[in-house]
Parts: structure tokens; sequence; C-alpha cells
């Protein structure tokens, strides 16, 4: 019996990789294939020749410009973007979720239904209103106009992990530490951050990977490459002959945009898991 | 001078008023919770209800100055509309089918990743790739597996009936629907699948062992001991997922552009708004999303919530 949970287990363990990594493995054999092999179709798995020329091209490292120019700022846009939005929006978090967990104050209940509302909002239903304010408030096309939703539509992911990590903090060390001497300030210092920091750094991956992912706002609410991010510019690829999608340039910008969230998984897996879980088994 | 003030302190802390320290305690709460407050409402609860405003007009960018009151009109357009309802069952279809999906397989996932001892990194690495991973991405992924020229599907289950080396996934309504819900699933079956760990755990071994004492069977013990208490953290991952899995647009939109019937609700108040400017129309489009979201966030809570209730009368 145990032996026999003990295969099946080991099985298991094979298929969760094998699903899990097999589209990766694909992007990644298909972004080494060249562009001639794909246009006369290339069903196999592997590439025939194993070339790095879509990176050349998408990095800027041919003598033709314009693929890279294109991707490049969308880079650009996806990484300022999507940081700002992320230190934006857990600063805010941080506070609401400290007055949450620890403060007793009139409105708790409706800034939290507030944001249980806004977690199962249909952002599309956003993008019209939005796309109209925008234009006269002259922020369509531009950062900080993804910026604002971005930070807003993560607020209740990030108060959510904030305030479930912030109850399960020794909040007396803060006293004890005074007690034995420390000056408020290094009480917080010393005793608090480093105890809140977790908590902290998982509401931002969170964060991160949503408006690092984001695609129905980056899509309506921009026009040019000016503010597109990596998402909403890849669905504007469009290779040489415009009735065969460029598959190998895209499956090199979609290798390129998942490297920082493999990095991301990678170092921190542990503390996303543990984000993503806060608060759902609690209830 | 000490005689005067003491009682008037004392009427202070009394029960009947609230204290320095509760009103200071509740200021500095809403002012802490205020940038948050404030973002919330002005982002999304102004827009919305200028979305409800907006939904009682004819008002089209393109023509400005066409812009009139209609009332109710646009909803009654959008009703009486097959358009509509064919993109409503569309999207009720993946959700239906990818929650289920995932529910299987997220729980299959999360008894391996309960029981595995070891390789717990590697597997807690790979899992979260999908999760991480930008939906357009998985989106180009599996288009490009399901393509008829360049894709492994074709080649590597020709063998299965019905497929061939010359099936063409996005020709027919629901050869592409697949392929969407193969997207969907691969992506955020993860998600589940932790959630669903997270309930796991939190059931005692002790409970299991009694159970096989008592001589509960395999089956038994799944559908007797451990869904039952998993009850909580199912409920939490459909209700995510099935919200989630309603607002599908990036898999349509790059896989599909809606072709072959498989335009979601969010694709078409996204084509309205966007592609159209048909502001009221997709105002009033936008609106009945959100009040499709709600009742069916209110129907999962109730479901689950009956189901509970019912679990406890025959126990």
């Amino acid at each position: 019996m145990r032996r026999k949970t003990g295969v099946g287990t080991w099985l298991g363990f094979i298929v969760i990789l094998v699903w899990c990594l097999l589209p990766i493995a694909w992007i990644v054999s298909l972004s080494f294939k060249s562009l001639a092999e794909t246009t006369t179709g290339s069903p196999q798995f592997l590439p025939k020749d194993a070339t790095w020329e879509n990176y050349k091209v998408l990095l800027g490292m041919t003598d033709d410009k314009t693929a890279s120019h294109d991707f490049l700022a969308a880079l650009r846009n996806s990484f300022g973007i999507s940081i700002i939005a992320t230190i934006l929006a857990v600063m805010i978090a941080t506070l609401a979720a400290y007055a949450i967990a620890r403060l007793d104050f009139k409105g708790k209940r409706l800034v939290l239904s507030l944001a249980l509302a806004i977690a199962m909002f249909p952002v599309v239903s956003l993008v019209g209103p939005l796309f109209d304010m925008w234009r006269t408030f002259h922020l369509f096309n531009t950062w900080p106009g993804l910026i604002i939703p971005y930070m807003t539509f993560t607020l209740p992911l990030a108060i959510w992990v904030l305030s479930a990590f912030f109850r399960e903090i020794p909040w007396e060390m803060e006293q004890a530490a005074q007690v034995d001497g420390a000056t408020s300030w290094q009480a917080f210092r010393k005793v608090i951050v480093p105890l809140a920091a977790p908590g902290v750094f998982t509401a931002a991956i969170l964060t991160f990977f949503f408006a690092w992912n984001e695609f129905v706002l980056a899509i309506s609410l921009t026009s040019t490459t000016k503010s597109r991010t990596v998402p909403a510019q890849m669905s504007y690829f469009v290779g040489p002959d415009p009735f065969n999608p460029p598959y190998v340039q895209l499956a090199t910008a979609s290798v390129i945009v998942t490297i920082p969230v493999i990095i991301i998984v990678l170092l921190f897996q542990r503390r996303i898991v543990a984000g993503l879980t806060s608060g759902a088994v609690k209830g | 001078m000490t005689a005067t003030t003491i009682p008037r302190e004392a009427t202070k802390t009394s029960p009947t008023g609230p204290s320095d320290r509760s009103v200071a305690e509740n200021r500095l709460g809403q002012k802490l919770v205020a940038p948050a407050l404030i973002m919330m409402v002005l982002v999304t609860a102004y827009p919305m209800l200028q979305a409800l405003y907006l939904s009682l007009f004819r008002y089209r960018l393109t023509t400005p100055d066409d812009k009139g009151f209609v009332g109710l009109g646009n909803y009654v357009t959008i009703l009486t509309d097959s358009l509509f309802w064919k993109d409503t069952l569309n999207t009720v279809i993946i959700m239906v089918v990818t929650v289920a999906v995932e529910l299987v397989i997220g729980f299959a996932f999360a008894m391996v990743m309960h029981r595995i001892i070891f390789a717990r990194g590697v597997m807690r690495t790979a899992i979260l790739i999908p999760y991480g991973i930008i939906t357009v991405v998985s989106a180009f992924a599996w288009q490009f597996t399901f393509s008829i020229n360049n894709g492994w599907v074709n080649s590597w289950f020709d063998w299965l009936p019905g497929i061939s080396s010359t099936t063409n996934w996005y020709g027919d309504h629901w050869h592409a629907m697949f392929a969407i819900m193969v997207s969907e699933i691969w992506k955020t079956t993860p998600f589940m699948a932790l959630l669903l760990l997270a309930g796991l755990s939190q059931i005692s071994e002790d409970m299991l062992e009694a159970a096989k004492v008592d001589g509960a069977t395999a089956s038994q013990r799944l559908f007797k001991v451990i869904l039952p208490n998993m009850r909580a953290a199912i409920m939490v991952a459909v209700l995510f997922r099935a919200l989630d899995a309603f607002r599908i647009f990036d898999n349509i939109f790059i896989m599909t552009k809606g072709a072959q019937d498989t335009e979601s609700s969010s694709f078409l108040t996204y084509r309205q708004s966007i592609e159209q400017f048909q502001l009221g129309m997709g105002s009033a489009l936008s609106v009945l999303l959100f009040l499709t979201v709600l009742i069916l966030a209110y129907l999962i809570v109730k479901f689950f919530r009956v189901d509970l209730a019912q679990a406890r009368g025959e126990g």
C-alpha cells in the first residue's frame, strides 16, 4: 500500500512537471527556430537549425531596428509602469492594512467590502468610462494613465495579504523593546520592520505579477509605444507577412518577458505561495 | 483644583462617551485607510457611476454631436440581440468547463503536492511558473501549439480519433473553444491547486487515520472525510476562479480575435467601447457585465452555504 502510493506520487510529480514546463520548453524551442523554418511549416518540437537570430533582432543587435525599437520601448514601459505601480500600491496598502489589522475605527467594513468588490470586478467594464475620462484628463496613452488603474486594482489583494501578515505580528515586542530602553524609532526600525518586511515583500511580488500581466487596460488606454506595455505590444506584432504571424519573434518576446517571472519565482516561491493562500483558508 | 478636574476626567472615560484614546484611534485608522479608499472610489466607483449614466445615452465618439438620451434603449437593444446571448453563453461554457476541469486537476495536483516529501521546492517553482506567466504569452504558446503548420498537437496526437495532420483548430467553433480553454486551464490550474493544497493541509492526519481504522475505503475517505472538510477552501477557490474565468479576454483576443463565434462578454464590451467607440452601448454592456458578476458571486456563495447546511442536517 505504502509503496504503491509512492509510485503514484512519483508519477504525479512527473505529470505536474511536464504539464507546467512543456509549454515553456515549447516557446523556448520555437524562439530558436529560424523565420524561414516556420514559414515553410515546422511541426516538430525542436528546431532543425537552432539560431540566436530572433534574440539578436528583438534586442537590436542587427541592422534592422524596427522590431527591436518597438519591443525595447514596450519592455521599458512594462518595467517602469509595473515597478512604480507596485511601489505605490504597496505603500498605500501598508497604511490601510496596518489600520485594518490593529486599529478600531468606523468605516473598516466599508473599506473591506469595497476591496472585496473590486477584487471580483470585471476590469473590462471600466474600460469605456476610463477611456472617456482619460481623454479629458490627458491621461490617455501616458504612464500615469496605466499606473493609476493598476495600483487601484492591486490594492485589494495587497491589503488582503498585508493585513493577514500584520495580524500575525507579535506587536507586544515593540513595547518590550521600548521597556528595554530602545527609542520608539529604534523599536519600529529594529523590531517591527524586520517582522513586517516579508509580508510587504510578498504583497509587492503579487502586485508586480498583476501589473506585468495586465492586458485589457494596456490595449485600451494606450495608442503608441510611448506607453504600451509588452503584452499589448505583442498583440500588435506584425511580421513581414500580415497573414502569417511571426511565430518565432513572438516566441522570443514571450521568452524574454517570462525571464523576470521565472527569476522571481525561483527566488521567492515560498513567499508567493504563502501570500496566495493567506486568508484564503482562514476565511 | 484637583477636585474639579477629576470628575471631568471621569466623565470622559465613562462608557457613555468615547474616550480620547478611542477617538484618536478612530481618527488615525480613518486617516490611514483614506488614500486607499480614495483611490478605489475614484478609479472604480466613480467610472462605474459614469458608465451607469452613459448607458442611458446614444453616444458615439465618432459622432459626439449626435449624443442623446435614450433611456433604457441601449439595454433593450442588447438584451434583444442574439449576439449578446451567444457571447454570454460562450462565457458561461468557458467558465463552467474550465472551473470544473481545474477543480479535478487542481485537486489531483494538490494531493500530489501534499504527499510529496522530496523536491518540494522544484515542485513549487514549476507550479508557480504558469501562475506568474503573462496570459498573453500563454495564449501565444498554446496558439502555436495548436497551429496547423507549426504546432505539435496534430503530429503528437494523430493517433486519437478526430485528430489528423490536417486538423484545423481555428477552423470551427468547438475546436477553437477547446484551444482557448486549454490555455485558460493551463494558466490557472496552479492557483486552484495551491488554494486546495492550503485546505488539504488543514485536515488532521488523525481524523484520516481514524477513518482508516474504522474501515473506510479510500473513496469513502475522499468523499466523506477529505472533501467535506475542505469545503471552505473549495468555495474560495471556485469563487475566485469562476469570477476570473467569467472575465476571460486575453486568451480569446490573442488566439482567435473572436473568430468562429468564440467571443466572450468581456470581448464584446471591449469591442463596442474601444474599437467602435460606442460609449453609450459599451457602458450598458459594462453595467450588465458587472451585474452578472455580482449575481454569479451571490449564487456561488449561496450554493455552497446551502450545501453546507444540508451536509450538517444529514450528518
